[in-house]
């Protein structure tokens, strides 16, 4: 491999943007394809369903072998609230290789010393996340209980293509929920892709117990089907 | 520390700046039930250190040895497991599946 070419693949990933290395398995001649540069390539068709799906691999075009490696920005999970539930789940996201964000305007909550691993945001949603970027390879997750903080962030994750979407609270709480957000206009298709109550249900009891029934959840929604904004596309 | 993808081609790219020789190998076919994925890396270096998988510890140490041969001449090699193998005991796949590793130079 090219050292330029794996410079440039690593800045991609770093800049949270999707590429394809083509290598010619016969010749060991290689390019790199940004997302942008895909309808140009004489391969596109096989880099645009790769890319969609997020894997690599082999393929044959013209008599021709090449393999694809394929890199789709790491998942991102981004918490609104920093309480207990957050601190363990920051834990077991890294494990699975998430690159957290929590974000809760209450400076009580929201300090290095609770998260020492963990980026940290002290403020409220509505101006935090524009900067953060929410995107498809994100997941999202509400869990302050507190609508005041929780709302605008699920206005943002519902405007987005967040590929997981997920608010804590027990089904009472939610149905409030789902009426404050028809009233702010939001279709009930849309609020329909929020998993609340959230997590799997595997009786999960404290908080560690939670965030596993939540993380568990979003890999089941990462892994097990296509992305949402991907299937919409 | 656990390595992620990640951590894996940006250890290639910190090697490689500090000087020493690197390869990567890739498992860019699989059939049965392989243990890691198409698209798996393993970096190594020219003193034979590695990070990264490209099977569940199987065959590792091979590929180590090949890319080391990768790194001194410069060509990139296809490399194929299976269970078939006389040596499956050594560096086969337990678990029944077969594998093509590619092992390519960083230049």
């Amino acid at each position: 491999m090219r050292f330029d070419l794996l410079r440039a693949m690593n800045a991609e990933r770093r800049a949270r943007r999707a590429c394809v290395l083509v290598t010619d398995l016969a010749t060991g001649a290689q390019r790199l394809v940004g997302a942008d540069d895909l309808a140009a390539d004489p391969l596109a068709e096989a880099l645009d369903r790769q890319l969609r799906m997020g894997k690599s691999a082999s393929i044959e075009h013209d008599g021709g072998h090449y393999f694809l490696t394929v890199q789709a920005p790491p998942a991102r999970l981004v918490v609104i609230g920093a309480v207990h539930v957050s601190q363990a789940l920051a834990d077991i996201a890294r494990m699975v290789d998430f690159d957290t964000i929590i974000v809760d305007p209450r400076t009580a909550f929201a300090t290095d010393e609770r998260f020492p691993r963990t980026r940290v945001v002290a403020e409220w949603p509505d101006e935090a996340l524009p900067a953060i970027g929410l995107d498809r390879y994100t997941a999202f997750v509400a869990l302050t209980h507190d609508p005041k903080i929780d709302d605008p962030g699920l206005h943002q994750a519902l405007s987005a293509q967040c590929f997981y979407i997920g608010a804590l609270g027990s089904k009472k709480t939610h149905a409030r929920r789902v009426e404050r957000l028809a009233a702010a206009g939001f279709s009930q298709d849309a609020i329909a892709r929020i998993h609340a109550p959230i997590g799997l249900d595997i009786g999960a009891v404290t908080p560690q117990e939670i965030a596993v029934s939540i993380i568990g959840e979003i890999l089941l929604s990462l892994r097990k089907k296509p992305l949402r904004a991907e299937k919409a596309a | 520390m656990l390595a992620t993808e990640e951590d894996i081609l940006g250890q290639a790219e910190a090697w490689k700046k500090s000087g020493r020789g690197v390869a990567i190998a890739t498992v860019v076919e699989t059939w049965g039930s392989a243990p890691r994925p198409v698209g798996s890396h393993l970096v190594i270096d020219d003193e034979g250190r590695f990070l990264g998988s490209v099977s569940g510890g199987c065959v590792e140490g091979d590929v180590v040895t090949q890319a080391q041969d990768a790194i001194a001449d410069g060509k990139p090699r296809m490399l194929e497991y299976g269970v078939a193998d006389e040596t499956a005991w050594r560096v086969g796949l337990s678990c029944g599946g077969r594998i093509k590793v590619y092992v390519e130079r960083v230049d």
